[in-house]
């Protein structure tokens, strides 16, 4: 596993004992099952992730009360070969619902020729989450943008105690 | 900027502060909520959340006679390390998935 980047992105890859039809369909359909339990944004406890396998579909968590939270809108989905998901998910790890503010992030599944798949994934465009906070603060202005960073901040008031 | 973001990525080598950093993460804590759940003295939590803040990864605000730490929302070097930190974790955890799905449909 190797991870490098330039600014606004974080890239990293890793190879995989399994073909690249399969290495996408658990990365895609699959992806309850491998990802990390404390990275939800769900208020309540997580019954399932479901991914929404077509471009313009979405992926969204669904707690055990019936909540449903869509961090995600997938951009492309090319299988075996590439998946593009958005990132709706603020610095703050909360529902970010301005499609400005939010990164995406590439996947690409390359066949290895001994059984093996290169997965290589770039999480990009991070710069629009920061000016998403840098705007906030120019915005003084407009009632959304106080609002918003009202919002926020209380967010984190919360989650301090 | 560069000597900056590495500034961050030194402070996330060492493997106490990369704890402390990815528990402020998921929440915001007070110094003597993180010495409490760490195997890590109070005043040494305090040296290694200074580090944290002076590579720009995290900000404090005071609360009452507490300060509270978390991870600088303004920041993309924290950014960065934190989805580095993610995705490198979570492909680890797919390739397990993966593995385990292309063994048994073999």
């Amino acid at each position: 596993m190797s991870t490098t980047g330039a600014d606004h992105a974080v890239s990293t890859s890793i190879v995989v004992e399994a073909r690249p039809e399969v290495a996408f369909e658990v990365f895609t359909a699959g992806m309850g099952s491998w990802w990390p339990a404390d990275h939800h944004i769900l208020q309540g406890e997580l019954a399932e992730m479901v991914f929404e396998p077509r471009a313009g579909g979405g992926i969204y968590d669904r707690g055990t009360d019936g909540s449903e939270c869509r961090w995600s809108r997938v951009l492309a989905y090319e299988p075996p070969d590439r998946v593009v998901i958005s990132w709706d998910i603020s610095t703050s790890w909360q529902l970010e619902t301005d499609p400005a503010r939010t990164s995406e992030v590439e996947v690409r599944f390359t066949a290895q020729g001994d059984g093996t798949t290169l997965v290589e994934l770039e999480h990009r465009g991070l710069e629009r989450h920061g000016e998403g906070w840098e705007g906030m603060r120019d915005a003084v202005g407009s009632p959304g943008g106080w609002q918003r960073g009202l919002q926020a901040f209380a967010g984190q008031l919360g989650a301090g105690d | 900027m560069l000597a900056y973001q590495e500034r961050a990525f030194d402070a996330l080598g060492d493997p106490t502060r990369r704890d402390i950093f990815e528990r402020l993460v998921l929440r915001p804590k007070a110094v003597g909520e993180l010495a409490s759940e760490m195997p890590v003295s109070r005043p040494a939590v305090s040296q290694h959340l200074r580090v944290l803040k002076g590579a720009g990864l995290v900000t404090d605000r005071p609360a009452g006679n507490r300060r509270i730490y978390q991870v600088d929302p303004t920041g993309l070097s924290a950014l960065r390390a934190s989805l580095d930190h993610f995705w490198n974790q979570a492909l680890a955890s797919f390739k397990v998935a993966a593995e385990e799905i292309e063994r048994e449909s073999r």
